[in-house]
C-alpha cells in the first residue's frame, strides 16, 4: 500500500473514533451530564478530523468542521450557553460531519442541502450569540482561549490592532543604551532526564538571581493529582524576569550543564516592563475596526509580558493549555486503558492458529490414548496440562476479538434520530449496556437486526404525539436498548413504552393472510410471535420506515442464522420489548457430535431440547411419506438426517437410531433421527463459503479430532425445507 | 539479459501438466499452491457429483473437485495413486481431483493454439488453449468456472 493510503486509512479509523466521541460528547450534553471536559472533548474530536482533513485536502470536510468548531469554541468559552436547542443542531451537524468523513473516504456525495442548512445554523449560532458575551467578556485578565477566538473590544473601548510581526526589530539590535540594564525573559522547563542526572533546578534558579534581580514564577497548571504523578516525571516549569546588565550568552552559561535536558526560552523584553503588564509595542500598525466582531486572527493587545515576540508566547501557551486540559482529563475521568492497533487479519491467523493447535492436540491425546498408555503415567499428565493450557490460550485469544457493543449502539441514536423526524414523533433513545464486550464476528452481525428493531419500534411500537397525549402518556416516547450477558450468551433488548401488540388485530389479519386457521387457540405469547411469520405486516400504511412486509421474519431468520433466538413480550398500552440472544462467539460452538448414514456430523447444542430413544409405537406415519414420532403428548414432525442430507435413499429404521428434539424456525419443534450420539464437544467453526459456497442444511464444517473434517448441521435450514408441508399437519394434530 | 531474453521472460508461461485418463491437460504454475495424495473427503449434501467433498487442509476446508467428471468424463473412484492439485482461484483455494502429474512446462503465449471447435459444452466452457509438445496434445484449463455457479446451478 501506498504509505500516504495507509496514513489515510489511519486518518479514516481515527475519524470514526472521534465520530463516536462527538457524538457520545453531544449525547452527554443533551441529557445534562456533560461538563467542562465533555464540551472540551467534543471540541478536540471536531478539532481533529479538520486537521486531518486539512492534510489530505479534503476541503468539504474542513470548511463545514471549521464552522462546526468555531462554534463549539464559542461554547467552550462560555460565550454560548449550552442548551437544548444549541446541541440538536449540533447532534444533526455531526450527522452531517459523518456523512462528511464517509463521502471523503467512499468518494461519494453528500446531501449539499442538508450540508448547507447546517452550515448556515451553525454560522447563526456562533454570530446570533455573540453579542450578549461582549459584556461577559473578561477583557484584561486572561488571553482567549484559542488565537481564532474573537477579539472583543475591552472595557476602555480599545479596539484590536494587527501587530505586524515582519516589522519588529531584530533580537539582537540592542533598543537599549549599552552598558544598560535590560530586562530578560527565561523561561525554563526541565525535562525528567534532567532530574535523572542529579541537576537541581533550584541551584539554577540561585545562579541565575546572582546575575541581577530576579522575579521568579513557577508554573504548576501540569501537576497532576497526586494518584496520577509520576514520581519520575517533570511538572514544573519556571519564567524568571531578570533584571541584568549581562548579555544573553551569560544567561546561557548557566544552563550549560543542563542543555538538552530542559527546554529553554531566553527573550530580551524592553526595559521598561519589569512585569508581566502591558507595555507599548513596538511597532504597531492600525488595522480598520472590523466591521462587526467577525473573527479576524489578530492577537488582541491583551497584556502580554513582551510584545516583540509576540507570537511566541500565544504560541507556547496554545500547547500549554492542551497539555494542561489532557493531564485534567487524565487526572479526573478514569484513564483510557492502552491500546494498540493490530491488523484484524493478524488476530484472524492467530484464532486459526489456535484452532488448529486444539485440533492437533486432540488428535495427540487421542493417539496417545489409542496406545494404551495408563492415565496416571507422566505422558497422559502431560497431556492434561497441555489440554488446559490450550484451553485457557484459546480463551485469551478469543477475547482479543472480543469488542464492546458500543460500536453498534453509537450508531443508533441518530437511527432514531432520523425516523423521529420522518414519523413526526418525540423519541428518545436510552442506551444501557455499551461496554458489554462481545465477539468481532456477532458485532458485525448485530446492526442490522437492532436497526430493524428500532425501526420497528418507533414506527409501529410508539403511538403517534397525539394518540400518547390522549393516552395520558408523556409526548416524549421512551425506546430503551440493553446489552447484557446471560449465561454465556449476549442479550440485547430493545424495548418501547408504546401501545404494545394489538392482539386481536394481529390475530385477525393473521387469519386473513391464511397464516393460521381461523379457530385455533392460542395464548397471549403465541399471538404476539405471530409477528415473526414470513409474510406478516399489520402496518396499515407501508411507510418508508418499515412496513414492507419483509419485516420481523427476516430479522428472526438472521438472528436465527447465526445461532441466536429472538422473542418478544407485549403489555397492551405499556410497550413491547424485544429480546434476542446471541452466542458470545461465532468461531467455537458446543455441539453434539453424531453419526447418520456413517457420517460423522455436528448439531448445535444451543437448538437441541432433549435427546431420546424412540420406543416402536411411538412412530407413526402421516400422509404418504412423512412421520411423526410422539414426545409426551405432542405430536413432532420426524427428520431422517441422513435421508435430508442425501447421504441415503431409504429412511432408517427409527427405533434403531437416536432421536434430537429441537426448535424449528416456525417456533415449533421438529425431531431429528441420526444413527447414534458419540459425545459433546466444542468445536472450532470453519466456513464452507471461504473455499466454497453455502450449502443447504449445512452451517458450517469443522475439524474432527482425528483430522477429518465433520459437517455442522443447519437445524433451522434442515427444518425450514419441510416445515411450510409439515406445520399444518402439526397443529392439526396438536389440535386434534 | 539480451531483448530477446526479456521478450521470453514477459512472455514466458509455466505450466503443470497432469493427466486424466489418457489425455493430458496443465494449468498456470502460478494458481497452484501445493500438490498432495489422496485423501478421504467428507462428501457434501446437495452438492453436484464432481464435488467430492471437503478435506482439511492444515485447518482450512477445501472443496475437492473431480475434474474428470467436471469436464464430462465419469465420476472417478479414487484411490492411493490419485493426486490433489490445490489452487487459487479468485480468493477461494480447491482442491483439484486428478489421475497423476506429469512435469511443468515452460513455453510462452505465442504458443498456445486456439482451442478448435468441437461441439463439447464442457471443452468450449474449460479449455482456453491446446499446447503442442512432441507430437503431445495439452489442453490448457481455465480455473475461473471450475466451481459450480450457485446462482445459475439454481436457476436450472
Amino acid at each position: 500500500m501506498d504509505p500516504m493510503d495507509a496514513i489515510k486509512v489511519t486518518f479514516f479509523q481515527e475519524c470514526d473514533e472521534q465520530l463516536g466521541e462527538l457524538e457520545a460528547g453531544l449525547m452527554a450534553l443533551e441529557e445534562g451530564t456533560g461538563d467542562r471536559e465533555t464540551v472540551n472533548a467534543v471540541f478536540r474530536a471536531v478539532h481533529s478530523v479538520k486537521g486531518g482533513a486539512g492534510a489530505f485536502g479534503f476541503e468539504d470536510l474542513v470548511k463545514f468542521s471549521h464552522t462546526f468548531e468555531t462554534v463549539l469554541d464559542l461554547m467552550r468559552s462560555d460565550k454560548l450557553a449550552i442548551s437544548a436547542d444549541v446541541v440538536h443542531v449540533m447532534l444533526r451537524a455531526s450527522d452531517v460531519l459523518a456523512d462528511l468523513v464517509h463521502a471523503a473516504r467512499d468518494g461519494g456525495t453528500v446531501d449539499q442541502d442538508r450540508c448547507n442548512t447546517l452550515m448556515e445554523e451553525l454560522e447563526h449560532l456562533a454570530l446570533g450569540d455573540n453579542a450578549p458575551a461582549v459584556t461577559a467578556a473578561p477583557a484584561a485578565t486572561a488571553p482567549p482561549a484559542s488565537p481564532d477566538a474573537d477579539p472583543e473590544p475591552d472595557e476602555w473601548g480599545f479596539v484590536p490592532l494587527r501587530v505586524s510581526v515582519d516589522d519588529v526589530p531584530l533580537l539582537d539590535t540592542p533598543t537599549e543604551a549599552a552598558g544598560g540594564e535590560e530586562i530578560w525573559k527565561i523561561t525554563f522547563t526541565p525535562r525528567p532526564t534532567l532530574y535523572a542526572k542529579g541537576s537541581d533546578a533550584t541551584i539554577l534558579l540561585r545562579e541565575l538571581a546572582l546575575l541581577g534581580d530576579c522575579d521568579v514564577a513557577v508554573d504548576d497548571t501540569l501537576v497532576p493529582s497526586l494518584d496520577a504523578m509520576d514520581v519520575n516525571a517533570s511538572y514544573l516549569s519556571w519564567t524568571c524576569f531578570l533584571n541584568s546588565d549581562k548579555d544573553e550568552a551569560a544567561i546561557r552559561e548557566i544552563f550549560d550543564f543542563v542543555e538538552g535536558d530542559c527546554d529553554l526560552i531566553v527573550e530580551r523584553v524592553s526595559a521598561q516592563a519589569p512585569a508581566p503588564i502591558a507595555a507599548p509595542m513596538p511597532v504597531i500598525e492600525p488595522v480598520a475596526p472590523p466591521p462587526v466582531v467577525a473573527a479576524a486572527p489578530a492577537p488582541a493587545p491583551t497584556p502580554k509580558p513582551s510584545a516583540a515576540p509576540a507570537p511566541t508566547p500565544a504560541a507556547k501557551a496554545a500547547p500549554a493549555a492542551v497539555a494542561a486540559a489532557d493531564a485534567e482529563s487524565k487526572g479526573g475521568a478514569p484513564a483510557a486503558n492502552a491500546t494498540i492497533r493490530v491488523d484484524l487479519e493478524r488476530v484472524d491467523r492467530l484464532i486459526d492458529l489456535v484452532g488448529e493447535l486444539v485440533i492437533n492436540q486432540a488428535m495427540l491425546a487421542q493417539r496417545v490414548a489409542e496406545t494404551g498408555v495408563a492415565r496416571s503415567s507422566n505422558v497422559a499428565m502431560g497431556l492434561d496440562e497441555l489440554e488446559q493450557l490450550t484451553r485457557e490460550l484459546q480463551d485469551s485469544v478469543m477475547a482479543i476479538r472480543a469488542q464492546p457493543v458500543k460500536s453498534v449502539f453509537q450508531r443508533m441514536p441518530r437511527l432514531v434520530r432520523e425516523i423521529a423526524t420522518a414519523t413526526n414523533k418525540q423519541v428518545r433513545l436510552v442506551m444501557d449496556g455499551e461496554g458489554t464486550e462481545v465477539d468481532k464476528t456477532v458485532i458485525e452481525r448485530l446492526s442490522d437486526p437492532i436497526t430493524h428493531m428500532l425501526r420497528n419500534a418507533v414506527d409501529h411500537g410508539l403511538e403517534t404525539t397525539q394518540e400518547r397525549i390522549d393516552a395520558g402518556k408523556p409526548a416524549e416516547g421512551t425506546i430503551r436498548l440493553a446489552a447484557l450477558h446471560r449465561s454465556g450468551r449476549i442479550v440485547i433488548e430493545v424495548a418501547d413504552d408504546g401501545r404494545g401488540i394489538n392482539r386481536e388485530r394481529v390475530k385477525a389479519k393473521a387469519i386473513e393472510k391464511g397464516l393460521i386457521p381461523p379457530d385455533l387457540n392460542m395464548t397471549d405469547e403465541e399471538i404476539d410471535n405471530i409477528i415473526f411469520l414470513p409474510g406478516f405486516s399489520t402496518a396499515s400504511t407501508i411507510s418508508d420506515i418499515s412496513g414492507r412486509g419483509v419485516g420481523m421474519d427476516v430479522v428472526k431468520r438472521s438472528i436465527q442464522a447465526l445461532g441466536g433466538r429472538i422473542s418478544i413480550t407485549s403489555n397492551p398500552g405499556k410497550g413491547s420489548t424485544f429480546t434476542l440472544s446471541l452466542p458470545l462467539t461465532l468461531a467455537v460452538l458446543d455441539g453434539m457430535v453424531v453419526s447418520a448414514a456413517q457420517q460423522t456430523l455436528i448439531a448445535p447444542l444451543t437448538t437441541i431440547i432433549e435427546t431420546l430413544q424412540p420406543k416402536p409405537g411411538e412412530v407413526r406415519r402421516l400422509g404418504p411419506n412423512r412421520t411423526v414420532i410422539a414426545v409426551r403428548d405432542a405430536f413432532v414432525p420426524l427428520v431422517d438426517v441422513g435421508v435430508a442430507l442425501g447421504f441415503r435413499k431409504e429412511s432408517a429404521q427409527p427405533d434403531s437410531g437416536v432421536v434430537l428434539l429441537v426448535e424449528s424456525e416456525g417456533g415449533g419443534r421438529a425431531a431429528l433421527l441420526v444413527d447414534d450420539i458419540q459425545g459433546q464437544r466444542q468445536v472450532v467453526i470453519k466456513s464452507l463459503e471461504a473455499n466454497y459456497q453455502r450449502v443447504e442444511g449445512v452451517a458450517a464444517a469443522t475439524i474432527l479430532g482425528d483430522g477429518r473434517v465433520a459437517l455442522i448441521l443447519d437445524v433451522d435450514g434442515l427444518i425450514a425445507q419441510r416445515v411450510s408441508e409439515t406445520r399444518n399437519e402439526t397443529q392439526l394434530a396438536k389440535a386434534g | 539479459m539480451t531483448n530477446d531474453d526479456i521478450e521470453f521472460a514477459q512472455n514466458r508461461l509455466e505450466l503443470i501438466s497432469f493427466r486424466i485418463g489418457e489425455q493430458e491437460y496443465c494449468v498456470d504454475i502460478m494458481a497452484v499452491r501445493e500438490i498432495r495424495g489422496w485423501a478421504a473427503a467428507t462428501p457434501l449434501p446437495q452438492s453436484p457429483p464432481y464435488v467430492r467433498g471437503v478435506i482439511n487442509l492444515r485447518g482450512a476446508v477445501l472443496p475437492i473437485i473431480d475434474l474428470a467428471n467436471r469436464l464430462g468424463f465419469g465420476v472417478t473412484e479414487p484411490n492411493a495413486r490419485h493426486v490433489i492439485i490445490v489452487v487459487r482461484i479468485g480468493s477461494r483455494v480447491v482442491g483439484l481431483l486428478v489421475d497423476a502429474v506429469s512435469e511443468i512446462l515452460t513455453t510462452t503465449a505465442d504458443a498456445i493454439q486456439p482451442t478448435p471447435d468441437v461441439a463439447c459444452d464442457a471443452v468450449k466452457r474449460f479449455v482456453k488453449g491446446i499446447l503442442a509438445v512432441e507430437g503431445r496434445m495439452i489442453s490448457w484449463i481455465v480455473l475461473d468456472q471450475i466451481l459450480p455457479d450457485q446462482s445459475l446451478e439454481e436457476a436450472a
